[in-house]
């Protein structure tokens, strides 16, 4: 269904079978292991909050549509073909970019405050922050 | 022993082997020249570079995020931080009217065809 985005060369390729197969644990997730899909993602936390990061280039940030329900974030768009239409007199020697509606969904851990949500696009990568809640943040402590 | 000597004595053909991400492209050829859309999402216009050297066109660029300090990776599908592809242009093709433009992380790449290559009109004459 979705084009590969970022093939990898060859040997980092093999290094990133050998590491999957070390750390396959035989339960994927059930909404797939994402790889190849549009766009490719990457989530990341800290203790006050968790970052999601989107590689989503040329895309108009006003048809970008980031939501979260449920504690589901989802991530949906489209992204138009760059190549002319069949009328023009061009040859296309290679069409690897990625070209239609996306969508994508993470779900977040339960601690966070949807309220907090920010979404920022810079250079063709939608940052999406959300902060977790200040009960939730690990406190320390003090001996009386 | 040997391994400490590497890295001073790492040559070109060291620097192509090490693990980049291939930006996906898309080529397309017109009778004025080429022009290549390459994906390059994170890389700003000063950690692009974009070189022709003999007939061999380099696209290299560095990934920056905006992380927050201390933030722990739970699931990355983009795990390097360097993209880098290499194309070899042809004959015809001027390398010197390169034009480049960076856009919400697609490079917008035009290269013009030399003009003794453009395409000619040939007048038939009725004899």
């Amino acid at each position: 269904m979705y084009r590969t985005f970022f093939p990898r060369d060859i040997f980092s390729e093999l290094d990133r079978l050998q590491r999957q197969l070390m750390s396959f644990d035989g339960s994927p997730s059930i909404r797939g292991l994402g790889n190849g899909s549009f766009p490719a993602l990457n989530v990341g936390g800290t203790p006050s909050s968790v970052e999601i990061y989107a590689f989503a280039p040329g895309i108009d940030p006003a048809s970008l549509d980031v939501s979260l329900d449920r504690g589901v974030l989802s991530i949906s768009g489209e992204r138009r073909s760059s190549l002319p239409g069949r009328e023009e007199k061009i040859t296309v020697h290679i069409d690897e970019r990625f070209a239609g509606r996306f969508r994508r969904v993470v779900s977040l851990p339960e601690d966070i405050d949807a309220d907090t949500m920010s979404a920022a696009y810079n250079d063709g990568v939608l940052h999406v922050s959300v902060k977790r809640r200040a009960s939730a943040q690990p406190r320390r402590i003090a001996i009386q | 022993m040997n391994d400490k000597t590497l890295p001073s004595t790492a040559t070109k053909s060291d620097e192509a082997r090490e693990a980049t991400l291939m930006p996906p492209v898309d080529v397309v050829e017109d009778s004025a020249g080429i022009t290549l859309y390459a994906d390059l999402p994170g890389v700003s216009r000063e950690a692009l570079h974009v070189r022709v050297e003999d007939d061999t066109l380099f696209i290299e660029g560095d990934l920056a995020l905006k992380i927050p300090e201390g933030m722990e990776s739970n699931h990355a599908e983009v795990g390097l931080s360097r993209y880098r592809r290499v194309f070899t242009l042809s004959k015809e093709l001027d390398a010197d009217k390169v034009s480049a433009e960076l856009k919400q992380g697609v490079l917008k790449l035009r290269i013009p065809k030399a003009e003794h290559a453009q395409p000619k009109r040939i007048q038939v004459s009725v004899g």
